[in-house]
């Protein structure tokens, strides 16, 4: 049983690429937690996409035993936070269940913008903050820039920041020290009834849901019969274990410790991320707070491409969402796509991503709808419906006005790419609120509309700053504005699924970029076929995607007759990765990347 | 009953050529004994399977036949005339690569029994020969159609066009002078990256700049045809080319169904027994073909019977690449029910149909992988 004066829990937190992960490896190396022929980069990462994409996307824990200099060992559970602000509900979330956050900045950047957003929210959870700057080994950083734009721009003490490279190890040290000196011990009492908090739960095809906990108050042992508070349930705890970050079975675990459970739990809506578990019989008095929920920003829909996996998909859908709070889903039906989901994610990286564990994790093929944000429609009859996909759009004259979800941006970036940043902003019908400057970067505030930053804004913004700019929003409430519906006729029939809501004056050139798009993304076909944009009966734009000119083999002797049956069939299964709208195929990546705008 | 053909397969190559994906091998050394015991064989069995059958047609192909000894040839032309009755009009013909030492052979292929020449010319300038992994030139392939014409009444030459960097003048060029050397017989393919290949790995890796897009490619075959139709040698399937009435026999044989048998490794036949047709291949690699062939117990053969819908998708495929198309009467025969997917595309201009057959139109012609999509279900 671990003393609380004798554990640290602590969440890691910077900006996108910062060095997080690799801080944590260090952590978890030099401590011995991990035998060194088993250790890779960026461990902590274990989906295939995250070591793909080389980035975070799961917060994970890991407990590691620390011997310290004052001759006491101390149990410490780290918990890794992914950067991108796209995932930023997975750190609020780890945030209550520690104490403390190490917050680690790039001595060759600087503070960027989910820096400053992950420092609020740690200082919002009350946490202890230890800034440490990373990368010292590289010939641009600059430690005494930084730590003054730490003091500065976020107005926390920096003197005491350690200089580390987790690359190298040189500091790690100094990080471990004062983890133990300077965060402080988790509170509890050990003989109150069980409170703990549910922070995270997943599927594990051996184990079924697996249930992450932080206990607050009491012991929780193997074969208690524990108590979901919100959601009323009662299961028999099967499995007690750490995280080493393999399971490690564990006796029981006390207040201020993270382990794991299983519970033979069948219901995933059973467990409910930020829920309190408590003992059935000796219920603790008063719930934790919960988490605040996270809402959803982008909506989709998300169609199986064989219409029989439609089942499949929901199985897959529902295991998903377990892991992932942020994520909600619905039933939605198409004429042209059958049964799906209509989904709602924080923003485009991270629908690509679900979508992505989909087809990867499940083996199920997708076809993904335009994404959308959520309008508030206001009827003349004076009700207000959420719009969350353009084509249930009511008929216009029965609406009064329309309103859009607008955000507020902060961009920091390099000044000699302000006039492009503020350019695309303007583009994107932005309005600014502030710009200061700090050295030789720039911070500006926008308010901007989430619908003209949702599909690519992040990726124009790295584009037009060669990477430079750092980027986070909030949302900032609902605006009426002049927003119509514009349709896509693919061969002169509306695919609905290309249906989006655009700004009166931003109509024309969204439609001609979409045709452009839609262009080069329908294969030829054995006909010419017009692709326009329209809005109520009106073309806006128009493309002609002319027919094919030649498809032909050139050889086909004796021997090739049957080769030629097989080429055949080939063909035939890759039309079928397309979806049908009256006799044209378009290929599902469309859906998507036809959004994309390139200027 | 059917016509019946005859193809030899003659695996090995003097050099790999990069577009290739045949059958074809290099090796240091080559038995020509063994493998004339093994073509005898094989034609024994064969013979006795189809007993009683008229040969029309005999096809050696490759590889590059042309490597096969004299000796070899003859033997295999005596093994087959007293193993089936011969047609008065039989054509026999024999795929040859344009190099001056094959060139020395033609003599004896002809007095063995071979009367048609099928020359892998490639390419009429030098530069792209050498970029198609060739080891002639062209003025060594102009002496070998030379000699070959001496000995044969009948020879045709290939070219692959579309090749890297080839523009459309450039093509109208080359095609000029070989329509100008010909006799009556053409075959011009489109230069195809199969996988597999050497040229298709580098295409893989993003490599082989140059090549034509569909719109330059579909320019380039259309220049084509309006280039032989006003030579007098208008296209009878889709890359081959002749004067009325020169038409290859034996690829006829394919094209329109009839039976044709395989020997030889790889080698592919199609046979109708017993009221039923059979698919048969050969085990494709030489050595270990060779050695199945020695063993009476061990056939390098295997039968597959066809299905109908496999026949009907068979008739389709191979009888639209003809001009004169696939006659109406074998569909009826097979009880092909295409009527509903034929009339969309009679409609849209690619397909027709008279009392004799459904044919393509010179625009299906074209795009015939894409009309075959439509058309045969699946
Ligand atoms: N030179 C140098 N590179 C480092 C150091 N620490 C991390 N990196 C590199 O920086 C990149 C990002 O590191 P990660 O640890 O994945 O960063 P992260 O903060 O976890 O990133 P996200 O999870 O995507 O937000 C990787 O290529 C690391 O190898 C360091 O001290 N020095
Ligand atoms: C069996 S090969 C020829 C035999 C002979 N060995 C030769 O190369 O001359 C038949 C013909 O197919 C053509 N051919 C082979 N591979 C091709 C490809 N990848 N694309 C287009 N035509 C090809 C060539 O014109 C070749 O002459
Ligand atoms: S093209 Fe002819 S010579 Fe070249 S490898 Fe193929 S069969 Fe042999
Ligand atoms: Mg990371």
């Amino acid at each position: 049983m671990a003393q609380l004066t004798h554990i640290r829990n602590f969440s890691i937190v910077a900006h996108i690429d910062h060095g997080k992960s690799t801080l944590a490896d260090r952590l978890i190396q030099m401590t011995g937690t991990v035998a060194a022929r088993d250790m890779k980069a960026q461990l902590l990462d274990s989906m295939d996409i995250e070591r793909e994409r080389g980035i975070t996307i799961k917060a994970n824990s890991v407990r590691i035993e620390y011997p310290a200099k004052d001759g006491e060992t101390y149990i410490l559970n780290l918990i890794d936070t992914p950067g991108h602000v796209d995932f930023a509900y997975e750190v609020s979330r780890s945030m209550q269940a520690v104490e403390g956050s190490l917050l680690v900045v790039d001595a060759s950047q600087g503070v960027e913008a989910q820096t400053l957003a992950n420092v609020y929210q740690a200082l919002d959870a009350d946490h202890e903050i230890v800034p440490v700057l990373n990368k010292v080994d590289l010939p641009a950083a600059d430690c005494d820039r930084v730590a003054e734009q730490i003091e500065d721009v976020i107005g926390i003490d920096a003197t005491d920041a350690i200089q580390i490279s987790a690359k190298t190890g040189v500091g790690i040290p100094d990080v471990l020290e004062a983890i133990v000196q300077r965060l402080p011990c988790p509170e509890g009492e050990r003989d109150a009834p069980l409170k703990a908090m549910l922070v995270d739960s997943w599927y594990d095809p051996y184990l079924g849901v697996v249930v992450m906990i932080r206990v607050m108050d009491g012991v929780i042992k193997k074969g208690d019969e524990i108590r979901m508070m919100q959601t009323d349930a009662k299961y028999r705890i099967d499995k007690l274990a750490v995280l080493r970050p393999k399971m490690e079975d564990i006796a029981e675990l006390g207040p201020g410790e993270i382990g794991i459970l299983t519970a033979s739990i069948k219901q995933v809506r059973d467990t409910k991320v930020g829920d309190t578990i408590t003992h059935d019989k000796k219920r603790t008095a008063e719930a934790l707070p919960g988490f605040a929920p996270s809402v959803p920003v982008v909506f989709c829909g998300l169609f199986p491409v064989d219409n029989a996996e439609f089942e499949d998909l929901r199985d897959a859908i529902e295991k998903l969402a377990l892991n992932d709070a942020s994520f909600s889903f619905e039933m939605e039906t198409s004429a042209a796509l059958g049964f799906g989901f209509r989904c709602g994610f924080l923003g485009l990286l991270h629908l690509e991503v679900i979508r992505d564990r989909i087809e990867r994790e499940y083996q199920i093929e997708l076809i993904t709808t335009a994404p959308s944000v959520v309008y508030h429609v206001h009827m003349k009859d004076g009700t207000m419906a959420e719009l969350h996909n353009p084509a249930d759009m009511p008929d216009m004259t029965l609406i009064d006005h329309l309103e859009e979800p607008r955000i507020k941006a902060t961009i920091m970036v390099p000044d000699e790419y302000l006039g492009d940043v503020l350019k695309l902003c303007q583009e994107r019908r932005g309005i600014q609120i502030d710009l200061t400057y700090a050295g030789s970067r720039a911070m500006t505030v926008y308010d901007l509309p989430l619908n003209e930053v949702v599909f690519d804004f992040y990726d124009r913004l790295k584009s037009v700053t060669k990477g430079y700019a750092s980027f986070d929003y909030q949302m900032e409430g609902y605006r009426e504005d002049h927003l119509v519906k514009m349709q896509v006729l693919v061969n002169e029939e509306p695919v609905d699924a290309l249906s989006i809501m655009v700004h009166r004056d931003r109509a024309e050139q969204r439609g001609r970029a979409m045709c452009e798009k839609l262009k080069e993304l329908i294969p030829r076909h054995m006909f010419k076929i017009p692709i326009q944009a329209a809005i109520g009966g009106r073309v806006i734009a128009r493309e002609t995607l002319s027919a094919m000119r030649k498809d032909v083999t050139a050889k086909c002797y004796g021997g090739d007759a049957t080769r030629k049956k097989k080429l055949l069939e080939k063909q035939k299964a890759g039309k079928k990765k397309m979806r049908q709208f009256g006799k044209v195929d378009i290929p599902q990546e469309a859906f998507i990347s036809a959004l994309k705008m390139d200027g | 009953m059917t016509r019946l053909g005859l193809y030899i397969h003659w695996p090995y190559c003097q050099a790999k050529c990069p577009y290739c994906d045949f059958n074809s091998h290099v090796v240091r050394s080559i038995d020509m004994d063994a493998w004339a015991d093994a073509y005898l064989s094989e034609i024994k069995q064969l013979s006795e399977i189809t007993e009683g059958r008229v040969l029309s047609s005999v096809f050696f192909g490759g590889g590059t036949p042309s490597l096969m000894s004299r000796d070899l040839v003859a033997r295999v032309m005596d093994a087959i005339r007293s193993a089936w009755p011969i047609a008065n009009d039989w054509e026999v013909t024999l795929e040859a690569n344009p190099t001056s030492v094959e060139a020395d052979r033609f003599a004896a292929y002809r007095m063995a029994g071979v009367n048609r020449i099928s020359m892998g010319a490639q390419a009429l300038n030098d530069t792209d020969l050498r970029r198609l992994g060739r080891l002639h030139t062209v003025a060594e392939a102009r002496d070998a159609f030379a000699v070959a014409r001496d000995a044969f009444d009948r020879v045709s030459f290939d070219l692959i066009y579309a090749r890297q960097d080839q523009s459309l003048a450039a093509w109208e060029d080359e095609l000029g002078q070989a329509l100008e050397m010909s006799i009556d017989h053409l075959s011009l393919y489109q230069l195809t990256i199969e996988p597999g290949t050497a040229f298709g790995d580098r295409f893989a890796k993003g490599g082989l700049a140059g090549l034509p897009d569909e719109d330059l490619a579909a320019d380039m075959y259309e220049l084509t045809q309006r280039m032989c139709n006003a030579a007098g040698m208008p296209a009878y399937e889709v890359s081959n080319h002749a004067r009325p009435g020169a038409e290859s026999q034996h690829n006829l044989i394919y094209w329109t169904g009839a039976d044709y048998i395989g020997i030889g490794p790889g080698a592919h036949g199609r046979l109708t027994l017993g009221g039923k047709r059979y698919a048969t291949v050969s085990e494709s690699a030489p050595v270990q073909w060779l050695s199945m062939v020695s063993k009476s117990d061990l056939s390098p053969t295997s039968w597959d019977v066809l299905s109908a819908d496999d026949q009907i998708s068979e008739a389709l495929m191979m009888g639209l690449r003809l001009n004169s198309g696939v006659a109406l009467e074998r569909l009826a025969q097979l009880g092909a029910d295409l009527d509903d997917r034929i009339a969309p595309l009679v409609e849209a201009g690619f397909l027709k149909v008279d009392d004799q057959a459904l044919q393509t139109t010179s625009e299906g012609r074209i795009m015939l992988n894409a009309v075959l999509r439509e058309l045969i279900a699946g």
